[in-house]
């Protein structure tokens, strides 16, 4: 089973899966375990998915995060795809559903997840990373540390250095 | 100028490390060259024609003479002994070997300088006007607010991976744009409301490259304590919707043009609804904090040298020329702002040699607080020179090549590398400015022609800023060969516009009879009082075009 990176550097067994997107025609194949299914197949099968913890969802960078509205917490997992690692928009998705959605369980980054993206992800809220697999999962928890602290507000931290600095 | 403190010095510090790591990785083959490229250029790192080229971040342009003391040793001990003053008014190295790059990123750290963020689809260097806080026509000292949106844009978790590079600009002063705001992502205006409250309108979407454009204005009034925040709006907006499929159209200007200034703006408000309020709304604390580092030096009280100026000027002609070119007025009675051209004949513009980066450095201990400005002219600036020693300054100046009397006119080009050090270019530009300077090379010509804003770039990205010129020079590629495209009527200052193309292009030994035409018909067509740019704003190009091509 894949292994993944939790915030804290720690590593773990995968057992979740992600399910892509059917084919035009084909319908969404929910395998027998925990699965992580398209948000908007999810939000379409409200009525049979809602409530199961082996049911989470993920979203593609180009989709809203806003459609899950206040039904965030209903889900165990939500995953964000970063389709290719210069593709930012996850970061904003991350931050929306953090912030702004106050979503509180597990929020995690996959796709084309490097190990020098990690810390702003980190930052940004998701505290699960599915690194691609050729990817050194051991050089993970350096990679996640090299900043003891950063400028900004973000979703790590709610005092930006400046309010910081005034304290 | 602002100063580190332990925080900003721990950061620096994990930057070099994790940079050092990351260039480990990249040469043991752990990252795959596409991967270390947006690191690299994220620590200021192209690979180009001839070497890589390594651009260092100088903070809204402003340097303390050991800083650039450093950035000589640097030049000399890891590079070919010199440097180049950017547009951006950045510095850029030209021939430093990759391996060696964390090494001179930690030699900057030491001087609490560094190279984040000066290139790749990030919010880079943030400028500003070069005589900031040294002239009495501006709303208020930009370089806090500058200084501010270092610290917030500098490794912004959020942002690092943007569609496009992404620029912010600031100017204070109502009567002039040193800064060319209104061609950059986002250009702030200083301003101050009715009500007296000081604030920011807000420009967003200019940008020069391939499809230049003047930035419309998306807020009139920004009070200023939401500053981040609606900044951070812009930037989410722009993260969001950005297109991501085609690298020309990912710029924001290309979103604003269509969303329209309007929809762009509700999209932002709409955005900033939700984070107004939130912990990066500035406080009067953070900024009255940052502002403490922007006081002035301490000047003594003085009064103006006017006699000793006048008798100094009637006594020598090369000094009064200097004087009433490369010399501003400055707020303070006794003061003047110094321009130092590096434009000699002969000299990339821009280029200067670890020893002249010394000399600099000297003068600026010695005549101005040590400190020193670099130009989106690719000039350099001491903002605080005692006006009873501003010919014993000149005196030392001249034979440094720094004396050149020519700021604004015809032979202060902006002129980007081009093709002698540039992969991207079409043409060379250094060539083609020095061939314009050694045309005109009479200075009474050039000063009866006035300012004229000659820029120069290799390509259609425009690092010359061509399009902003009043006469632009654009390097075209026809069939493997050089050819230079003219445009005429840009401007880069509050009355900004884009150029306008003149028609076919030119092969390079035509250029300097070229310019020599287009001046010609504003010489015998402009009224007293008009700039080149007023003429040619009032007669339209076709007198040109019928001139140049006849
Ligand atoms: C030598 C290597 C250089 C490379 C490879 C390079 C590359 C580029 C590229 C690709 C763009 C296009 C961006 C766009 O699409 O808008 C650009 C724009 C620009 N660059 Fe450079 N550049 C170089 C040097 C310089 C230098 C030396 C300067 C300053 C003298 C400079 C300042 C600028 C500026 C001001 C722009 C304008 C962009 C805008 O406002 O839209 N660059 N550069
Ligand atoms: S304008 Fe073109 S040729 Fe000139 S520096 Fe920029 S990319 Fe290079």
């Amino acid at each position: 089973m894949p292994e993944i990176v939790l915030h804290n550097g720690s590593i773990k067994q995968d057992d979740w899966v992600v399910v892509p997107r059917p084919e035009e025609g084909e319908s969404l194949n929910v395998p027998d375990q925990k699965a992580l299914i398209p948000a908007d197949l999810w939000l379409a099968g409200y009525e049979r998915y809602a409530g199961r913890a082996d049911i989470g969802v993920w979203l593609d960078s180009h989709q809203e995060p806003e459609s899950l509205g206040d039904k965030v917490n209903e889900l165990p997992v939500i995953a964000v795809n970063f389709p290719k690692f210069t593709d930012g928009r996850g970061y904003s998705i991350a931050r929306i559903l953090r912030e702004r959605l106050g979503f509180e369980n597990e929020l995690r980054a996959i796709g084309d997840v490097l190990l020098d993206q990690l810390q702003f992800m980190k930052r940004c809220g998701f505290n699960s990373y599915a690194l691609r697999p050729d990817k050194d999962i051991q050089k993970a928890a350096k990679c996640l540390g090299f900043f003891t602290q950063g400028y900004q507000a973000a979703t790590d931290t709610d005092t930006p250095l400046f309010r910081r600095r005034a304290g | 100028m602002y100063v580190y403190d332990e925080h900003d010095r721990q950061i620096a510090a994990e930057r070099v490390a994790q940079f050092r790591d990351q260039t480990d990785r990249a040469l043991a083959g752990e990252l795959a060259e596409e991967e270390f490229l947006p690191l690299r250029l994220q620590n200021g790192l192209y690979v180009q024609r001839l070497a890589p080229m390594l651009r260092i971040a100088v903070p809204y342009g402003m340097m303390r003479s050991n800083q650039l003391r450093r950035l000589a040793r640097i030049s000399r001990d890891y590079d070919k002994g010199y440097a180049h003053f950017t547009t951006r008014q950045n510095v850029q190295l030209n021939w430093p070997n990759l391996e060696d790059v964390p090494d001179i990123l930690a030699e900057l750290a030491e001087v609490e300088m560094h190279a984040n963020q000066t290139s790749g689809n990030c919010i880079r260097n943030t400028t500003t006007d070069q005589f900031a806080g040294v002239q009495d026509d501006e709303i208020a000292d930009p370089r806090p607010y500058c200084e501010i949106i270092r610290q917030w844009s500098t490794f912004h978790p959020e942002f690092a991976f943007l569609p496009r590079k992404f620029k912010v600009a600031v100017n204070a002063s109502e009567k002039t744009d040193r800064a060319a705001i209104q061609v950059h992502d986002i250009g702030l205006q200083i301003v101050r409301n009715e009500a007296g409250d000081l604030g920011f309108r807000v420009h967003v979407g200019g940008g020069l490259g391939r499809t230049p454009m003047v930035a419309p204005v998306i807020r009139e009034f920004l009070p200023e304590l939401d500053l981040l925040t609606y900044l951070e709006a812009v930037l989410r907006v722009y993260n969001r919707y950005g297109r991501r499929d085609n690298k020309f159209k990912a710029r924001i200007k290309i979103l604003v043009k269509a969303l329209t200034p309007a929809g762009f703006a509700d999209k932002v408000e709409a955005e900033w609804a939700h984070i107004k309020d939130s912990p990066t709304k500035l406080t009067r604390d953070a900024i009255d904090r940052i502002k403490s580092y922007f006081t002035e030096p301490s000047y003594v009280s003085l009064e103006n040298a006017s006699d000793l100026l006048a008798k100094q000027r009637f006594e020598n002609r090369a000094f009064d020329q200097w004087l009433s070119h490369n010399v501003d007025t400055h707020k303070k009675p006794g003061y003047s702002i110094v321009n130092l051209t590096i434009k000699e004949t002969g000299t990339p513009p821009g280029d200067v040699t670890d020893r002249q980066m010394e000399q600099i450095a000297d003068l600026a201990d010695e005549y101005s607080f040590g400190e020193i400005r670099v130009t989106h002219q690719q000039n350099v600036v001491l903002a605080d020179v005692r006006q009873d020693r501003l010919f014993e300054l000149w005196q030392a100046i001249v034979p440094m090549g720094f004396g050149t009397a020519n700021l604004n006119t015809l032979t202060d080009v902006i002129c980007c590398p081009g093709g002698d050090y540039c992969a991207l270019a079409n043409a060379k530009s250094i060539p083609v400015a020095e061939a314009i300077q050694r045309r005109f090379d009479d200075l009474d010509y050039l000063y009866d022609l006035g300012n004229i804003d000659l820029n120069i770039s290799g390509c259609m990205n425009a690092c010359g800023h061509h399009h902003v010129g009043n006469i632009g020079v654009l390097g075209v590629d026809k069939k493997g060969e050089e050819f230079y495209q003219i445009s005429l009527g840009g401007s880069s200052h509050h009355d900004a516009s884009i150029g306008k193309i003149l028609g076919p292009s030119f092969a390079r030994e035509a250029m300097p009879d070229v310019i020599a035409k287009i001046i010609d018909v504003y010489v015998g067509r402009r009224t007293e009082e008009e700039t080149f740019l007023d003429t040619y704003r009032r007669i339209g190009i076709d007198p040109f075009k019928e001139s140049v091509y006849a």
